[in-house]
């Protein structure tokens, strides 16, 4: 399957709705160059800052452009947003400015860095902030199509990008709604449902458990907040089961906000594929770090077919 | 060194503005040869082109208005038994100067594109900005009363969504600086003409943020910031200098390349003429470190640290307001 780099389909399209839009701004930390933001330096030079390696700085000023009317994009690794969580949550949530924070480099992708780069806890604390919405992508189409619902979306968004190049899994017909989870497999026996790069592996388990004679629903719920309640009842009522699977702690990410969800309005047996409460290490490859923390497309097959014998009678 | 302010002719005590002007230039002095746009300069304060134009009636106008905010500041402090009297009642000349002279506003339109911002970035001194509110139309007398009740549009510390006048939700300190360096690139970029004012407190020059925030200003050159330090001396903990020394705090603003003014900030006039000083700069942004004394006004809340968030008894506000309003001894 093609690969191609989601940080770049990002970079592009920042440049491509801002030449559409004149009230995109972009703020970045010094990781221009990697989050790919520098495509928008060159184009709208007069829109973009960099503020060196300030990144609580750098959400405030977002703040600021933002009350100014601008549509900021504000850039770093996603784990780096960790030391901004008090400007995010006074400044961003709680007074509802206008502020797009980019995540890059999420989950493990920053495998050759190690855990120190890793960013597995941010989906759980963004999704914790009250008029937050949380938003990861699984390939560049995505990424492309989602750019611009990011910032017509009024309200703050936290947008989680891989560092990985990941499979194309959608074409141009691919239709982004923020709160609408896509369901890109259809199957009755079991619901595998991903965010971002885990989206492919989850079809990868699905065709493997095809063969099986396992027809298993795919999700790809790039919302993780406002999560896709209708969506994610009807997959439980009509497969009976969820696999989660989510480049993430299992603990308050996809999995917990599916967890949350099932047990108050439609419990079915459920499992969680994710980064199981460790901190994790350095690997040579992206790959063989999500293989060994049990985010390998075995697992999430293990995973259906365990869930499956939990089903209720 | 003899040190007496040749504008107002006043003593100015250890205040020293003129000598502080004179040391902002010498030190501009390479950078702003080149600008031909740049008045400020030694001889031109020696000319005495920096002589006041305020009349006198407004100076005296501007400091019953400080003592109104004072009044009304510590009435709810008390009515509610909660607030922060001591870096409220420093900051009075500050807010009446800013808010009945110096800012570009309109309590008619508190949406105003163009409106000048004021960020209370110290957002603990709330009582003395929603009194000031109150009094510039923002809001009724009436809803001052309800500071701090559930359900109302006065929050503990400001809430910009709530309460019409207030630009930006504070009360975490260090965020009003990187804030309003967003708000100035955001004008620069849609070519709007408003200027930013951020007040910060002394014990909030103590945040790395801040001082994050002071360097893209810095970089920036964003003439149209003004960052105001209320530097009282006192935080929460007890005197700056001893709970984490700012010292030379003048000499940090002025190592970050803002123009740097030092004025008593009890002074109305000394703060209108920085106020107007800072709009003359037109290549870095301006810090005006404010001297105040934290609880001016009310002899035994003067320079107390607890004092800092806690409220006045009856007793205790019977005779603060006694001596805001002149009718007994102050000290």
């Amino acid at each position: 399957m093609d690969r191609q780099s989601l940080r770049k389909a990002y970079g592009e399209s920042l440049v491509d709705y801002g030449a559409t839009n004149p009230h995109v701004a972009v703020v970045v930390a010094d990781v221009s160059s990697s989050v790919q933001t520098s495509y928008f330096a060159e184009r709208f030079p007069e829109r973009f800052f960099n503020v060196g390696i300030t990144e609580q700085s750098m959400v405030d000023v977002a703040v600021g452009l933002a009350l100014g009317g601008m549509i900021p994009f504000a850039n770093t690794f996603a784990v780096l947003f960790l030391r901004t969580f008090e400007q995010i949550r006074t400044c961003v949530a709680y007074a509802k400015t206008n502020v797009k924070i980019v995540g890059g480099y999420s989950g493990l992708s920053d495998f050759k860095d190690g855990p120190t780069h890793h960013a597995d806890t941010d989906i759980a604390i963004m999704r914790s902030l009250p008029n937050m919405t949380v938003v990861e992508v699984a390939d560049a189409v995505e990424t492309r199509k989602m750019v611009p619902a990011v910032a017509e979306l009024d309200g703050p968004v936290y947008l989680r990008i891989t560092r990985a190049d990941m499979p194309v899994l959608f074409d141009e017909s691919h239709e982004v709604e923020i709160g609408k989870g896509v369901t890109v497999r259809d199957g009755d026996d079991v619901t595998l449902m991903g965010c971002g790069v885990m989206v492919s592996r989850c079809l990868e388990a699905s065709k493997i458990l095809a063969g099986k004679g396992t027809d298993a629903r795919v999700v790809n719920m790039h919302t993780i907040k406002p999560l896709d309640r209708s969506l994610l009842e009807k997959a439980a009522n009509e497969t009976g089961a969820v696999v989660t699977a989510e480049d993430h702690t299992v603990i308050g990410g996809l999995g917990g906000a599916v967890a949350e969800a099932l047990s108050e309005t439609y419990p079915v047996p459920l499992e969680r594929i994710g980064i199981k409460d460790v901190f994790t290490e350095t690997a040579l490859t992206y790959e063989e770090l999500l293989d060994y923390y049990g985010m390998g497309v075995k697992d999430i097959v293990e995973s259906a077919r365990h869930v499956m014998k939990r089903k209720f009678s | 060194m003899e040190r007496t302010d040749q504008i107002s002719g006043h003593s100015l005590g250890h205040f020293i503005m003129e000598p502080m002007w004179i040391r902002l230039s010498a030190s501009r002095s390479a950078h702003l040869s080149r600008r031909k746009s740049f008045i400020l300069s030694e001889n031109s304060f020696a000319r005495g082109r920096w002589m006041t134009h305020h009349p006198e009636k407004l100076i005296k106008d501007l400091n019953v208005i400080a003592r109104d905010l004072r009044l009304d500041a510590l009435e709810i402090i008390h009515e509610r038994g909660q607030g922060h009297p001591g870096g409220s009642l420093s900051v009075a000349e500050i807010i009446a100067a800013l808010y009945f002279h110096h800012l570009k506003i309109d309590p008619a339109r508190p949406e105003w594109p163009e409106r000048d911002r004021f960020i209370l970035s110290k957002g603990h001194a709330c009582a003395l900005l929603y009194s000031a509110l109150a009094h510039r139309g923002y809001l009724s007398k009436e809803e001052l009363h309800t500071w701090g009740h559930l359900g109302g549009r006065l929050q503990g510390h400001p809430d910009r969504l709530k309460t019409p006048g207030v630009d930006m939700t504070t009360g975490m300190e260090g965020h009003g600086i990187s804030v309003g360096v967003g708000l100035c690139l955001a004008a620069r970029v849609k070519g709007l003409g408003y200027r930013v004012y951020v007040l910060v407190g002394d014990g909030e020059c103590q945040c790395g943020v801040l001082w994050e925030g002071a360097m893209t200003a810095s970089k920036y050159g964003l003439s149209d910031l003004t960052v105001i330090v209320d530097y009282n001396g006192v935080q929460l903990d007890g005197p700056v200098q001893e709970i984490l020394p700012l010292d030379p705090l003048a000499e940090k603003w002025r190592s970050f390349n803002f123009a740097t003014l030092e004025i008593n900030g009890h002074d109305v006039r000394q703060v209108l003429e920085a106020l107007d000083m800072a709009g003359e700069i037109h290549d870095k942004p301006t810090a005006i470190v404010a001297h105040t004394t934290k609880g001016r006004g009310v002899s035994f809340m003067e320079n107390k640290a607890k004092w800092h968030g806690r409220a006045p008894n009856d007793e205790e506000y019977a005779q603060a307001i006694s001596e805001l309003k002149g009718e007994t001894r102050h000290g």
